[in-house]
Formats: C-alpha cells, structure tokens, sequence
C-alpha cells in the first residue's frame, strides 16, 4: 500500500446557514492529516455530489442543522449512485432525531454524529472505515 | 488505446479525477497511464492566476470560468491550498467562490494541495494540468496558492500569468522588486474600491513606463476590478479582464511567443523528469542501504567534501544504468 492521503469533503446542503460545527470538522479534519475540500453552505444535494466526483474524495461529510436531513441526506447517496460513484462514502451530522438514524442508515449514510461526539471519535471512524480505493481490488 | 485513455479524451471526469488522485498520491500505475495521454495535450491555453493570500484569485478565476462559458469554451481550474507542514492535512477552500460551476458539465474544477512544494503549486499540478488537456478543456485556469514575492513556479506552466494585486501592500519601492512583478502578463487590482487603489494603479503605471520595451514587445496591461457586491460594474471590469487576457494569448499566438514558451516548459518538464528518473532512485538506494548516513557522517566530520562524494556517486550509478 502506498501511502494514499485520505481526502474528505465537509459540505451543507439545503439553507442552513449555520457552519461553526462544519468549520470546526474540517480544521479537526485538517489536523488529523486529511486533505478537506471545505464547501461551505447552502448547496443543493446535485452541487454536493458533482463536487465530490470532480474531487475524487473518500468520504462525504454532510451537516444538516435545519431538519431537512431526510431529503438531502439520502439524495447525495442517490445522486452518486448514479454517476457511478457508490464508492465514496457518506456520513451525515447536525441536529438528527434519534427515530430518524434507521431510516437515513437505510437510505445508505453509513455513520451519524450528533452533538456530543468527540472529535476523536469521528477521525478514529473515517481512519478505520475509509477503504481508499486500492483496498476495493 | 486503452480504457481510461479513452475515457478521459473523452471528457469523462470520474476517470480523470481519480488519475489526478493517482498522480497526487504517485502510485506507480498512474506514470504510465500519463504517458498514454500526453500525446493528446498542448491544445489548450493555460492561464496562471497568483497572488497573495486573501487578494481574490478564487472569487477572480470564479468570475472568469462565467466569461470563458458564455463564450463556449470548456473550463478546466486547478486550485492549490497550502498543506499543513505540521500534520500533512489541507483546507482546499477554493471551490467555496466558485459553487455556481459546480453543476455545469463544461467545468471540471479540482483542487490541490501543495503537499511540501514551494514554488506555489503542488508537485502533480504539471501532470494534472496534463490530465485536463487530454480532456480537451479549451481553457485551463491554475490558481496558485497565496504567495510572496518569488514562488513564481506558474511560470513554467502557465501561457499567461495574471497577477492579482490589492492596494494597501507597500509603497513603489515594492513594485520595482524582482519576482512577482516581473512574470505579469495582465495585472489585475483587486479590491479597487479600497483606498490606495488609485496609488497603486500610478505606480504600476510608472513601472510598466519605466521598463525598456523592445518593438512588438507586449506591455501588461492594468485591469481595476471593484466591490464584488456591486455586481454590474465587477461584471463589466472582470469580462475586460477576460479580454486583455484574450488579447495577449492572440500576442503570444501571433508573436510566436506561445511556441517560445511551450519550448520552455517542455524544457521544465523534461529536468523534472530526470530527477525523479535519476537523482530519486539513486536517493532511495543509498538511504535504503545506509551509505547515504555514511557518506553524511564522513562530510560531517570534514573526512570527505560533499562535491567529490556526489561526482563519485554519479560516476557509479550513472555507469551501472548503461548496463
């Protein structure tokens, strides 16, 4: 194995326009040794999923604050499955009711943070559950 | 033709983003996948953007991709962020000016990071710049990371450099000083609407006045470009700034200028090829058998000089390669 740099993208889909918490990650991400290609808000789930594609990360941060996770979440997974990108990962955090974690887990998010969890926790689980590409054959 | 080279002519951008990923992460598959392409590059104009941190290149090159499409040219940008020499990680915030892009098919947009290079761009940029060549972008917009006065590596990849100015960053004594001042093509100052643009623009002026002109020579010309939030006018002075670099890219075609530099960054190319063909595996063999550490030590204690060492050593491998 070479050493592969993991990159991630921190995004926020929809209007919320509240990214201290989608800041903090990406200056935690950056620390961590990640390269973090940072969006910044208001996006639609089309400009989340173009971007990633474009910059071949690993893995998908979505923050979602507003409570419109159930749609926006599930499209980005959606919309690179499409263009063939199933590979990148998706992981979502914000402000996410507890009843709704099965159904996003359904729809193919494969991690949630809520308020709470340490920043360590989420690196250790992108570190151990990031298959960089080489690993896939 | 292979698959992949097939596929990235052909404009498909999954493929040659991970290309770009491979050549960033220099896996050893990704050499030869690159050798395939280069016989479909050199079509495309290459337009360096650079200047310091927080001068607008980002918000800059995002307003130029919006000219480059209304006159149907595909986009290709390159964006270098700095890599953190403490833990290796990146903030790549560039994209974050140029979201309205992210959906058009027409622009491939990926970003950098500098990963320990000095010059202002990352070390895969010449090869990524490849990449999107192959894919036909008519147009490739390279934004370097914010630097100083002499981090000036856009010089060897780029047809035409635009230097992003703002006022506010010292007096005349500055404009005269080698580097950064000296590689424009077209100067833009940014953020005109802030005092000491006006200063600036004399300045610049007095520079460009007072350096000898050959005949036909081109001259930089100085674009102004104000307030973003008054969309009119930044729209108007970045559509003339699109402009004068269509004018020097009509110079550099018809002055020969364009061969000239190609010629140049051929050159680059080729040393930096040697070096990693040469003086990189020869680094690795004498770290991984410890002579390097040896021969150090002998240098160190002042036993040998680092010059006869060095010629010795390439007089061995250089003999050895012939075999």
């Amino acid at each position: 194995m070479s050493a592969r740099k993991i990159r991630v993208m921190v995004a926020k889909p929809g209007l919320d326009g509240h990214d201290r918490g989608a800041r903090i990650l990406a200056r935690c991400f950056r620390d961590a040794g990640f390269e973090v290609i940072y969006t910044g808000c208001h996006q639609t789930p089309e400009q989340v999923a173009a971007a990633a594609i474009q910059e071949d990360v690993d893995l998908v941060g979505l923050s979602c604050l507003s409570g419109a996770h159930r749609i926006l979440f599930p499209r980005v997974v959606e919309l690179l499955k499409e263009k063939n990108a199933s590979d990148i990962t998706v992981i979502g955090g914000g402000i996410i009711p507890e009843q709704d974690f099965q159904m996003l887990y359904d729809a193919g998010i494969k991690a949630i943070f809520t308020p709470g969890a340490s920043l360590d926790s989420i690196v250790d689980w992108i570190r151990a559950s990031i298959q960089t590409r080489d690993e896939h054959h | 033709m292979t698959e992949t080279t097939a596929k990235i002519c052909a404009g498909d951008i999954r493929s040659a983003s991970r290309l770009i990923r491979d050549l960033e992460d220099r896996i050893p598959e990704a050499r030869p996948r690159l050798k395939q392409l280069f016989q479909y590059t050199g079509k495309s104009f290459i337009i360096g953007i650079t200047g310091a941190p927080g001068a607008g290149k980002s918000t800059l090159t995002d307003a130029l991709i919006t000219e480059f499409r209304k006159q149907n040219k595909t986009v290709g940008v390159l964006a270098v962020d700095p890599t953190s020499p403490f833990s290796g990680g990146a903030i790549l915030g560039d994209r974050v000016r140029m979201l309205k892009h992210a959906e058009d098919e027409g622009v491939f947009i990926r970003s950098l990071a500098t990963r320990g290079a000095l010059g202002g761009l990352s070390q895969a940029a010449g090869d990524a710049i490849h990449v999107m060549e192959a894919m036909g972008k008519n147009v490739i917009l390279v934004e370097t990371v914010g630097i100083g006065q002499q981090e000036l590596d856009i010089i060897h990849h780029a047809h035409s450099v635009i230097v992003v100015l703002v006022p506010g960053m010292g007096d005349e004594i500055q404009t005269m000083k080698a580097g950064i001042m000296e590689i424009a093509d077209v100067f833009a100052i940014n953020k005109a609407d802030r005092p000491g643009a006006k200063q600036l623009q004399t300045e610049l002026t007095g520079l460009l006045a007072a350096s000898p002109l050959t005949p036909g020579a081109w001259k930089p010309p100085i674009v102004s470009i104000g307030n973003l939030y008054e969309p009119a006018a930044f729209a108007e002075q970045t559509a003339e700034l699109a402009r004068k670099i269509s004018d020097h890219h009509a110079h550099l075609l018809a002055s020969g200028q364009l061969s000239h530099r190609m010629e140049r960054q051929a050159l680059i190319e080729i040393s930096d090829a040697l070096k990693s063909c040469i003086l990189d595996p020869l680094l690795r063999e004498l770290t991984d058998s410890g002579e390097l550490k040896r021969i150090a030590q002998k240098v160190k204690n002042r036993e040998a000089d680092p010059y006869t060492e060095a010629e010795a050593l390439a007089r061995r491998f250089l003999k050895s390669g012939e075999k």
